[in-house]
């Protein structure tokens, strides 16, 4: 593996045994010290173009914990502020001694474009709402460690797809992995098309609920100005929040999943995000063990 | 004085297609016969070849004024010869935008410095292309400017533009439309369908052009000016046109080389080299788009020549401006298009005879004759080659490390070898 | 390939460093036996099993994986990330490595970084099927099954029930000699 990018071309073999390393990568973060010098001398650089605070420590803490160094890019005060174009920003954190490129970036394609001026090797941390990758394979390992695999699991994927890169991602690689995948939202929020994805959907939760084993909802951008997307919260929130009603109507052992940050009280009510079977901080640890298991991947073997 | 004698190709003459040897001398087409001899004459061998009227583009960005860095109209002037052509309409988006007189003789005189194609200035149809009020139409006209456009962005107020038409009705120009509803294309950056959705990329919904048509046909109908379609996209397009052409509105419409090559999978890659506007559409549009050309509902050919740097375009594709180049490549581009397959009477037609006709042109575009101008084109419809190089300043373009069928091998504007292929290349 | 150990060598080599394991230690007391994956492992469920036999008291055993402790990385493809798996905490206690061969050294000192990060044992000693020698770095068993000259250039390869179906050990030329 050169890069990680994407989820759509990932085969089930390679998506298993990066899980199958963050499991043991989360027994390292169990221990009494929760790191290992596996790879000391590397450098990782994590390029944020978008403020993304959790992502950004996730992948800083997984790097630390492989004893990897890390170097750190956010844009604002930087030079991208002067003008500095993209491509110039990824040979200056090269020529300072990255291995390896975390990017982020609001421009769709923008890994891909590291990728292909870089020698580094490349993550995308998220690209426009395109991909997000990593997000993806640590809620598989979140649903796997919890249910035991995702292999005729029902999964509900709820709330703004259209803008998602977290559902485009999860879309490609639940699938993979041998889940039946159903996206669930407004007609404005979802993709105008979705010919090809392997995925079917609906605008009906009422009606799909029952029938769940996942509930994975997304966070309503209710920061996204401009566009007009739905009437209003308090309509989003009766047809699409899962509010304790919606809760109630869960089979009893079906889990529920956030990417993060959750808004209360839109797109999941309080009590409901307080429940056990709200799995949101298993995926924040699991994140740590899974871009560790990735770095890892990228970072460990013979460079290319 | 300077002679050329292009022998043996298949001349698009007054009398129709014959296999004739073309002697020019100085600025004239001196003779068109079989076995001319001229021991003084440069010899041009176009044995296999289409001889005709240099090819006129009604749509080009030269970028000069304001934005040099990316073309001047040398240099576009330059990339047009080497495509065979020799006149070209420089689209007035530059900056300054060419709103006045004045801005327009410089285009002119800026052409006829270089002296390798007539640059013929277009107009904007309002002050600024800032679609508030009227350009100076009178003092544009009076400067021989014949096309008017607020090319880059459609005319959003119909009011506005009614006006303009009405204007430019009774002077005789040609109102030349970007077809794009600035509302639903807003913050799209490639065409709405499958490959925006998989990307998650905003799309610019085919009906975003199929409307602005639909409305304009209505003010041409009302003000019954000379109408002319800029790069039309789509199915839904195509149509409307046909419709209009049937009710005999006077209307005329163009489509790019990148349109009639490429479907929206090509940006797939986000390689900004595919991004232009319009954006590439469905194989479908694809489909329709190529039948209107061959049947005349699509007038002529136009480059859309949208030279950028590299510095722009080597970006995120949404962070790229749009546009590509297509001087250089677009007679290769259309006669390598499957199943297009235009004779060489269809071929100069789309070419070169329309676009001059639309213009006005008295030069240009006609068949050749004894003693006309001599503005042709020598061109090979069975060579391939693979464009590697460019003349332009600029490199956006998605044809370069491809190979394309027929190649322009010289091209003489006013008498003069403006361009000859290298032999061995 | 040439057989340098038959099933019943094995047995009896484990029988007797079990029997050293007891005397070096005064008993099993406050022992815990880490197998170094992958031969290791069985390896020392079976010492185990000996020690059991002899002082009737269940000693604790471990897997302890080094692949994130190697000094090697970025020479070859990456490994898989095995896991560790110790149930009891090492601290004060004796820890005694297992692993099949003992060789360059760079496998045990991989080891010996890995067990300090789970606690601070008492101390720790190394058990070893076959020693072959060519140490690259100062470090030695405190029980061998057998001492086995080689040249550098010799492989040496442990079989077990448990991984391999069969017991042996073997050694063969290696390429270019």
């Amino acid at each position: 593996m050169q890069h990680l990018l994407s989820t759509e071309q990932m085969g089930r073999s390679e998506a298993e045994s990066l899980l199958d390393d963050a499991d043991g990568f989360l027994e390292v973060l169990d221990r009494p010290i929760p790191k290992v010098p596996a790879l000391r001398g590397r450098t990782v650089a994590t390029l944020f173009f978008e403020p993304s605070t959790r992502t950004r420590m996730s992948f800083e803490r997984a790097a630390k914990a492989l004893s990897a160094d890390t170097l750190s890019f956010s844009p604002s005060g930087s030079s991208v502020s002067k003008g500095e174009s993209l491509k110039d920003t990824v040979l200056t954190v090269q020529a300072m001694g990255a291995d390896l490129a975390v990017v982020r970036h609001k421009a769709v394609g923008a890994p891909w474009r590291v990728a292909e001026w870089a020698q580094m090797r490349v993550v995308n941390g998220g690209d426009g709402a395109h991909q997000h990758p990593t997000q993806a394979l640590l809620d598989a390992l979140t649903i796997r460690r919890s249910l035991g695999g995702l292999d005729g699991l029902r999964i509900g994927i709820i709330g703004d797809i259209r803008y998602s890169r977290v559902a485009r991602s999860n879309c490609f690689l639940f699938p993979t992995l041998g889940a039946d995948v159903t996206l669930i939202a407004p007609p404005t929020l979802l993709p105008v098309d979705t010919e090809g994805w392997p995925v079917r959907h609906s605008s009906d939760l009422d009606a799909e609920i029952g029938s769940l084993d996942v509930v994975y909802l997304l966070r309503v951008q209710t920061e996204r100005g401009g566009a007009s997307v739905f009437p209003s919260l308090s309509e989003y929130v009766r047809r699409y929040g899962l509010t304790q009603r919606r809760f109630g109507m869960l089979k009893d052992e079906a889990v529920v999943l956030h990417p993060g940050p959750m808004n209360r009280g839109v797109e999941v009510s309080d009590v409901v995000a307080d429940d056990p079977r709200c799995l949101v901080l298993d995926q924040v640890a699991n994140g740590v063990a899974v871009r560790m298991a990735v770095l890892f991947r990228l970072l460990g073997g013979t460079s290319g | 004085m300077d002679s050329v004698l292009i022998v043996g190709g298949s001349v698009l003459s007054s009398t129709g297609v014959v296999s004739a040897d073309v002697l020019i001398v100085g600025d004239r087409i001196e003779r068109i016969g079989e076995g001319i001899k001229d021991e003084t004459a440069r010899v041009i061998d176009a044995s296999g070849s289409w001889v005709g009227p240099g090819f006129v583009d009604v749509h080009t960005h030269l970028r000069e004024p304001g934005q040099e860095w990316k073309e001047d109209i040398a240099t576009g002037s330059a990339a047009g010869a080497a495509g065979g052509y020799t006149a070209l309409v420089a689209m007035p988006n530059t900056d300054p935008a060419i709103d006045s007189g004045h801005l327009a003789r410089f285009i002119t005189g800026r052409g006829e410095e270089a002296g390798l194609v007539q640059v013929i200035p277009a107009g904007t149809l309002t002050m600024g292309r800032r679609g508030e009020q009227l350009a100076h139409l009178d003092d544009l006209w009076a400067a021989g400017v014949h096309m008017f456009s607020d090319d880059g962005d459609t005319v959003a107020d119909a009011g506005l533009l009614r006006r303009a038409m009405e204007y430019i009705a009774q002077l005789g120009g040609v109102v030349s439309e970007h077809a794009i509803d600035p509302g639903l294309a807003r913050g799209g950056h490639m065409h709405e369908g499958t490959v925006s959705s998989r990307l998650g990329m905003t799309g610019i919904p085919a009906i975003a052009e199929v409307s602005i048509v639909a409305r304009d046909l209505a003010l041409v109908e009302l003000t019954g000016v000379t109408y002319h379609l800029q790069h039309v996209s789509t199915r839904g397009a195509v149509e409307l046109l046909a419709a209009a052409k049937d009710r005999g509105l006077p209307v005329t419409a163009e489509v790019t080389p990148h349109h009639l090559a490429f479907d929206h999978q090509a940006a797939a890659a986000t390689d900004a080299s595919y991004k232009m506007m319009p954006p590439l559409r469905e194989s479908d549009d694809v489909v329709a788009v190529r039948e209107a050309l061959k049947s005349g509902t699509i007038d002529m050919v136009a480059t859309d020549h949208g030279p950028h740097a590299s510095h722009e375009k080597d970006v995120p594709f949404e962070h790229a401006p749009f546009g590509v180049t297509g001087l250089e490549w677009a007679a290769a581009v259309v006669n390598s298009v499957d199943g297009l397959g235009l004779d060489q009477e269809t071929f100069f037609d789309r070419m070169s005879l329309s676009p001059a006709a639309l213009l006005g042109l008295a030069d240009q575009g006609a068949p050749l004759t004894e003693g006309a101008v001599a503005n042709v084109v020598v061109f090979d419809p069975g060579a391939t080659w693979t464009p590697t190089e460019t003349l332009s300043k600029s490199r956006n373009a998605p044809y370069f490390g491809k190979e394309y069928t027929g190649r322009v091998t010289a091209t003489l504007y006013r008498g003069a070898l403006t361009y000859e292929m290298e032999s061995g290349r | 390939m040439r057989q340098v150990m038959e099933p019943s060598d094995i047995t009896r080599a484990l029988r007797r460093i079990a029997h050293e394991i007891i005397e070096g230690n005064k008993g099993v007391d406050d022992l815990v036996l880490l197998g170094i994956p992958t031969r290791g492992v069985p390896l020392a469920e079976r010492l185990a099993g000996v020690l059991e036999a002899i002082e009737g008291v269940a000693v604790p055993t471990g897997i302890l994986d080094v692949a994130l402790y190697r000094d090697d990385v970025g020479r070859n493809p990456t490994p898989n990330v095995g896991s560790t798996e110790v149930s009891t905490s090492v601290e004060d206690k004796t820890v005694v490595l297992v692993d099949d061969v003992l060789y360059t050294g760079r496998t045990i000192r991989s080891a010996l970084d890995a067990v300090t990060d789970l606690g601070r044992p008492a101390r720790i000693q190394l058990a070893v099927l076959i020693d072959r020698g060519h140490r690259e770095l100062p470090i030695r068993a405190d029980y061998v099954g057998r001492n086995l000259p080689t040249a550098l250039a010799q492989r040496v390869t442990v079989r077990v029930v448990e991984t391999d179906g069969d017991d042996g050990v073997f050694i063969e030329q290696g390429e270019g000699f």
